[in-house]
């Protein structure tokens, strides 16, 4: 790159942000019309701080807290997916404003296409289990474990909601510890108790 | 250590692959090669091998497209000496850049393309021979070329 500057500034002039943020929009459109985009994404805001939203063709895929580090998720997301993956918001315009309506305490249950592809075996029948449990609501990992025909797996039940990669969206903030308090979050202890609050004072 | 998500390939290499479709076909056409560009790239990235040099990658696809761009361009019947200014892309080049700009499409393909992969996306020669073809000498002088002819024809703006 040292090269450059002995002849000229002009081939080396950054391209300005305007224009490479209007291609990168052309770029989205023409990767879903030609069924490139295996992976979408875009994050929002909202109480519990910055979510990554990602979506495959079939539907959202995973929900991330900041605490998870987006560019490791998006990572992961390209070795088990797709390595196509592009920020492209327009998929994930309904998931947002269904989030922002959740937020707003005007939103009870998500009406989203799913992609549960991510999870296998039990923790995908706990988690297909979890949006049973309704707003407002919790239950305990035992409850759950009983719930899925499986009162042993106690444990397993806790592993399967501390690895559900749809958090808030697949409602796994609402299964407590059997005695109650919250106990651990894929976003944080204080995460869960907010969606809690606000839950319970809706 | 898997792949990058493309995204990332945008973010890192967008800018350098804006840059070199502007000095292959001035900043109206770069546009539409960028594009094709990173459209093509996306459809063939999970094949990409992970040792691959992704800038080079890019350019290479970069330098097809914008062939594909001219020959279409060629086809389409502009009357001589109505020949329009290239758009000024915003806040990009200037006036004052014009010449030069002029001077770099005067350019023989291969000098403009040599010029273009060494100065504005900055691959060594070895990896522009394989892109343009020819020896790593050859491509080395038309490099050389260029910017002689461009120093001759526009002096201001190509500086030492």
């Amino acid at each position: 790159m040292k090269a450059m500057n002995e002849h000229t500034d002009l081939f080396t002039t950054p391209a300005d942000a305007g224009t490479l943020a209007r291609l990168h929009r052309t770029l989205e459109l023409a990767a879903e019309n030609d069924g490139l985009l295996d992976v979408a994404y875009r994050t929002v805001d909202s109480p519990v701080g910055s979510l990554l939203l990602a979506a495959t063709p079939r539907g959202l895929v995973r929900v991330a807290y900041d605490a998870e580090d987006h560019d490791r998720v998006l990572e992961t997301l390209a070795g088990r997916l797709s390595p196509r993956v592009l920020r492209a918001p327009k998929r994930l315009d309904e998931a947002a404003r269904e989030l922002e309506e959740y937020f707003g305490g005007r939103r009870r249950v998500f009406d989203l296409q799913l992609d549960l592809s991510l999870s296998k075996g039990f923790r995908l029948l706990v988690q297909q289990h979890l949006p049973s449990i309704s707003y407002g609501q919790t239950r305990s990992y035992r409850q759950v474990a009983e719930l899925v025909g499986n009162p042993k797996a106690v444990r397993a039940v806790g592993t399967a909601c501390a690895t559900n990669p749809l958090p808030v969206v697949v409602p796994c903030h609402r299964v407590l510890r059997n005695d109650g308090t919250p106990g651990r979050y894929v976003g944080g202890p204080a995460a869960k108790i907010t969606l809690l609050n606000l839950e319970a004072a809706a | 250590m898997s792949k990058q998500p493309f995204e990332k390939v945008v973010a890192e290499h967008g800018g350098t692959v804006l840059r070199v479709c502007r000095v292959l076909l001035g900043s109206h056409d770069a546009d539409d090669a960028w594009s094709e560009t990173f459209l093509a790239a996306m459809r063939a990235y999970p094949d990409l091998p992970e040792t691959a040099n992704v800038e080079a990658w890019l350019v290479t696809i970069a330098h097809r497209k914008a062939i594909d761009v001219l020959r279409a361009g060629a086809r389409r019947p502009v009357p001589v000496g109505e020949l329009p200014e290239e758009p000024a892309g915003p806040g990009v080049q200037g006036a004052e850049d014009d010449g030069l700009w002029q001077a770099v499409r005067a350019l023989p393909d291969k000098q403009r393309q040599a010029v273009a992969y060494h100065y504005a996306a900055g691959l060594p020669y070895a990896e522009i021979a394989r892109i343009i073809g020819g020896t790593t000498d050859a491509a080395r002088r038309a490099a050389a070329d260029g910017i002689k002819n461009l120093r001759k024809s526009y002096p201001d703006g190509v500086r030492r």
